[in-house]
C-alpha cells in the first residue's frame, strides 16, 4: 500500500489515513483493507498508509499532521462485533487497550509516547470496528467484511469535513 | 521472612516481550522446586502448511512468523532452498541481502534496548512512562528505529514483512544513487548507536552469571549476520547440514514451543553468543565501544547483554555503510534457481539467534517437508535454568519485586515468543 506521509490536502490541512492491522490474523485485517478501499477515492494529497500499529512507526506516521485517521479494531465480549466507533482520545472515552498484535505495544502506548514527546497529530480520530475473530487466517469474518464499506465511508466523511475546513476538523 | 512459607509467583501476560506466554515459579521453603515459561500463544503450524507450497514461496510465506525479524525468516528460507538446488548467491547480490538484514538487526535491537529493556533498569513500568523523564533518550530510540526502517524499506520494499526478496536475490535492485540518502541517515544514526552504548553501559547491572554453551555463526573476518559456520563455546564447529544431528528438538507439557538442546545440553545462542565468539571480527567503532563499555570478550552476565546489543547495533550500522559505499548494482537483480529434488539447510543470525531452516523438495518442485528452529526455542531451556538459579539467591525478596526482577532476567533474552510458539504471564508459588 503507498507510503506517503501527512500531505497537504487541498484546503493546506495535512491529513493522514492509517489502516493498522494484520491481514493475517482475520478481522485484525480491518484497517488495511479500508486503506485499500479508500484506494484512489481520497483527495489527492491525503496521505493513505498500512502499520501494523508499532508506536514508533505510527509516530512517523503522523507526526506533522494536522488530521491523523487511525483505522483499527476494538475488542469486545464478541457480542457487538461489527459496530463502529468514532473515538477522540481525550474527548470521547478511551477503551482499555488489549493488544492483539505480537507485539508489545500497541495504539495506547502510541498515543502516551506521542504525548509525552510532543508528536501528536493536531487531531486524532481512531475509527474502530469491534471484531468477532483474530485468530489465524486471512479472511475478516462476515460480519466485519459487511462493515468494511460503512466504515471506509465513514473516514471519508472526515476526511471532506477537514478539508472543507480547511484545518483540523472540530 | 517471606522465605519461611511456600510461595507461588506469577505472571499471566508478560509484558515488554514479542508474543504471548506466561511464567511460573514455585517455591517451596528454600527451594526453588518448579519453573515454566508457558507459552500460549496459538501453535504455528508453519512447518505443516509448507508442505506442498511452491518452493520459491518460503522467503514469503515464513516471514509472516514475526513482525520484527521477518528479514532472518526470508534469509534463512532462501539459503535453505538455494543450498538444496545447488546454488550460491554471492558478490553484490550477498552484499543487499546482508545490508537489509543490518536494517532488521538495528531496528529490532532499537525496539528491545530502548523501549523493551531500559525500563527495567531505569526503574519504568515502559517506555511511556520513561518518555516524560527522558524525553532525549526515546527521540534516538525512535530515530535509531527509523534508520533500520529505512534500509528494509529501500532494499526489503517495506519495514514490516519486506516484500521484494525471492530466492535467487531480489525482485529488484537500487541503483546506486538511490542509497545515498540511506547513508546520510545512517552516518547520523551511527552517532547514536555509540552514545547508546554508553549509555546502557552506565546501567547497574544485578551479579549474575551464566555457563550455558554457547552457539553462533563464526565467519572469520566479519561478524556473523547473514552467514557462517556454526560454532560452540566448547570448540565445536559444524555447517548448517548438520544442525539437525546436533540440536534436537523436543515437546514439553508446559509450552505449544518445542525445546532445543544442543548435544542434549541447555545451550544459548544470540548477542551474548555471538559476541564471545565473534568479539575479534567487530567492526573498528564498535570493538572501541565495547572496550570504553568495559565489555571482556566473553561477558556471562546476561543483565549485560543490552551493552551488547548495542555494540551490535553500532556493528549493523558500521557494515551498512560500507557496503552501501562498495555498492555496484549486480548485473541482474537475481539469479536463476531452478527446483532440485534434494533437501538443503540454511542458518542466519536473527537479532535474537541461530535461525535455522531445512527444506526437502520434491520431484515436481514442491515443499515436501520443512523443519525451522528459531532462536527463542533454543533459548528456553537456558531461561528457565537461569530464573532458577536467579530467584534461588534472592528468596528474602518479597513477591512484588521478585516477580518484577525475574521480568527483568527473561527480558535479557529478547525472547521472540511468537516465533517460538510452534510463547508471558508469571506465576511465583510459594507453596
Amino acid at each position: 500500500m503507498t507510503a506517503a506521509g501527512p500531505a497537504a490536502g487541498s484546503g493546506g490541512c495535512r491529513i493522514v489515513v492509517i489502516g493498522v492491522g494484520n491481514q493475517f490474523r482475520r478481522d485484525d485485517g480491518a484497517g488495511p483493507e479500508v486503506v485499500a478501499r479508500l484506494s484512489g477515492r481520497l483527495p489527492p494529497g491525503v496521505g493513505l498508509l498500512v502499520s501494523d500499529g508499532e508506536p514508533a512507526a505510527l509516530i512517523e506516521a503522523w507526526t506533522g499532521a494536522d488530521v491523523a485517521m487511525v483505522v483499527d479494531i476494538m475488542l469486545g465480549d464478541g457480542s457487538g462485533a461489527g459496530r463502529l466507533h468514532r473515538i477522540v482520545p481525550g474527548q470521547s472515552g478511551w477503551p482499555q487497550e488489549r493488544p492483539v498484535s505480537s507485539h508489545g505495544l500497541g495504539l495506547a502506548q502510541a498515543i502516551g509516547l506521542a504525548t509525552a514527546l510532543g508528536r501528536m497529530p493536531g487531531r486524532l480520530i481512531v475509527h474502530a470496528v469491534e471484531a468477532a475473530d483474530v485468530g489465524h487466517g486471512h479472511q475478516l469474518t462476515p460480519v466485519v467484511a459487511a462493515a468494511i464499506g460503512a466504515l471506509a465511508a465513514a473516514v471519508e466523511r472526515d476526511v471532506a469535513a477537514a478539508l472543507a475546513a480547511g484545518g483540523p476538523i472540530r | 521472612m517471606t522465605h519461611q512459607r511456600d510461595r507461588t509467583l506469577a505472571v499471566t501476560g508478560l509484558a515488554r516481550v514479542e508474543g504471548a506466554g506466561s511464567m511460573y515459579v514455585r517455591l517451596s521453603g528454600d527451594e526453588v522446586a518448579d519453573v515454566r515459561l508457558e507459552i500460549y500463544e496459538p501453535p504455528r503450524f508453519f512447518e505443516a502448511f509448507l508442505r506442498g507450497r511452491g518452493y520459491t514461496e518460503p522467503p514469503d510465506i515464513t516471514a509472516r512468523i514475526c513482525g520484527i525479524c521477518p528479514v532472518a525468516y526470508q534469509m534463512s528460507a532462501c539459503l535453505a532452498i538455494e543450498a538444496a538446488c545447488g546454488v550460491r548467491v554471492d558478490g553484490a547480490l550477498a552484499d543487499l541481502r546482508r545490508l537489509l538484514y543490518c536494517g532488521e538487526w538495528i531496528s529490532s535491537h532499537a525496539l528491545h534496548i530502548y523501549m523493551l529493556h531500559a525500563p527495567d533498569f531505569l526503574g519504568y513500568p515502559g517506555i511511556v512512562e520513561m518518555a516524560g523523564d527522558h524525553r532525549d533518550v526515546v527521540e534516538r530510540a525512535l530515530a535509531l528505529r527509523k534508520a533500520g526502517n529505512a534500509v528494509m524499506t529501500a532494499i526489503g520494499g517495506r519495514a514490516v514483512h519486506p516484500v521484494n526478496v525471492r530466492v535467487g536475490g531480489f525482485y529488484r535492485v537500487p541503483a546506486r544513487g538511490e542509497l545515498a540518502p540511506l547513508a546520510e541517515q545512517l552516518r547520523g544514526a551511527l552517532d547514536l548507536a555509540v552514545e547508546t552504548v554508553r549509555w546502557v553501559s552506565g546501567f547497574e547491572f544485578p551479579e549474575f552469571s551464566c555457563e550455558h554453551e554457547l552457539l553462533s555463526l563464526q565467519q572469520p573476518g566479519r561478524y556473523p549476520i547473514d552467514q557462517g559456520t556454526l560454532v560452540t563455546s566448547s570448540g565445536l564447529a559444524f555447517g548448517a547440514a548438520d544442525f539437525d544431528e546436533h540440536v534436537v528438538e523436543e515437546q514439553v507439557p508446559h509450552s505449544t514451543a518445542l525445546h532445543a538442546r544442543l548435544a542434549g545440553q541447555r545451550h544459548l545462542t544470540g548477542p551474548m553468543a555471538r559476541f564471545a565468539l565473534n568479539s575479534a571480527w567487530l567492526t573498528p567503532l564498535a570493538a572501541r565501544a565495547a572496550s570504553a563499555a568495559g565489555l571482556d570478550a566473553t561477558c556471562r552476565n546476561p543483565f549485560r547483554s543490552i551493552v551488547i546489543r548495542a555494540v551490535e547495533m553500532v556493528v549493523a550500522i558500521e557494515e551498512a555503510l560500507a557496503l552501501i559505499g562498495s555498492y555496484q548494482p549486480p548485473p541482474a537483480p537475481a539469479i536463476p534457481v531452478p527446483a532440485v529434488a534434494a533437501t538443503g539447510h540454511g542458518v542466519t543470525e536473527a537479532p535474537r539467534g541461530v535461525l535455522y531452516h531445512r527444506y526437502q523438495i520434491g520431484a515436481d518442485g514442491s515443499i515436501a517437508s520443512a523443519r525451522i528452529v528459531p532462536p527463542t526455542s533454543q533459548n528456553q531451556g537456558a531461561i528457565e535454568d537461569d530464573l532458577r538459579r536467579f530467584v534461588a539467591a534472592r528468596l528474602d525478596l518479597g513477591d512484588e519485586q521478585l516477580t518484577r526482577q525475574c521480568e527483568q532476567a527473561i527480558r535479557n533474552y529478547d525472547p521472540c515468543i511468537s516465533c517460538a510458539a510452534h510463547f508471558l504471564t508469571m506465576r511465583v508459588d510459594r507453596a
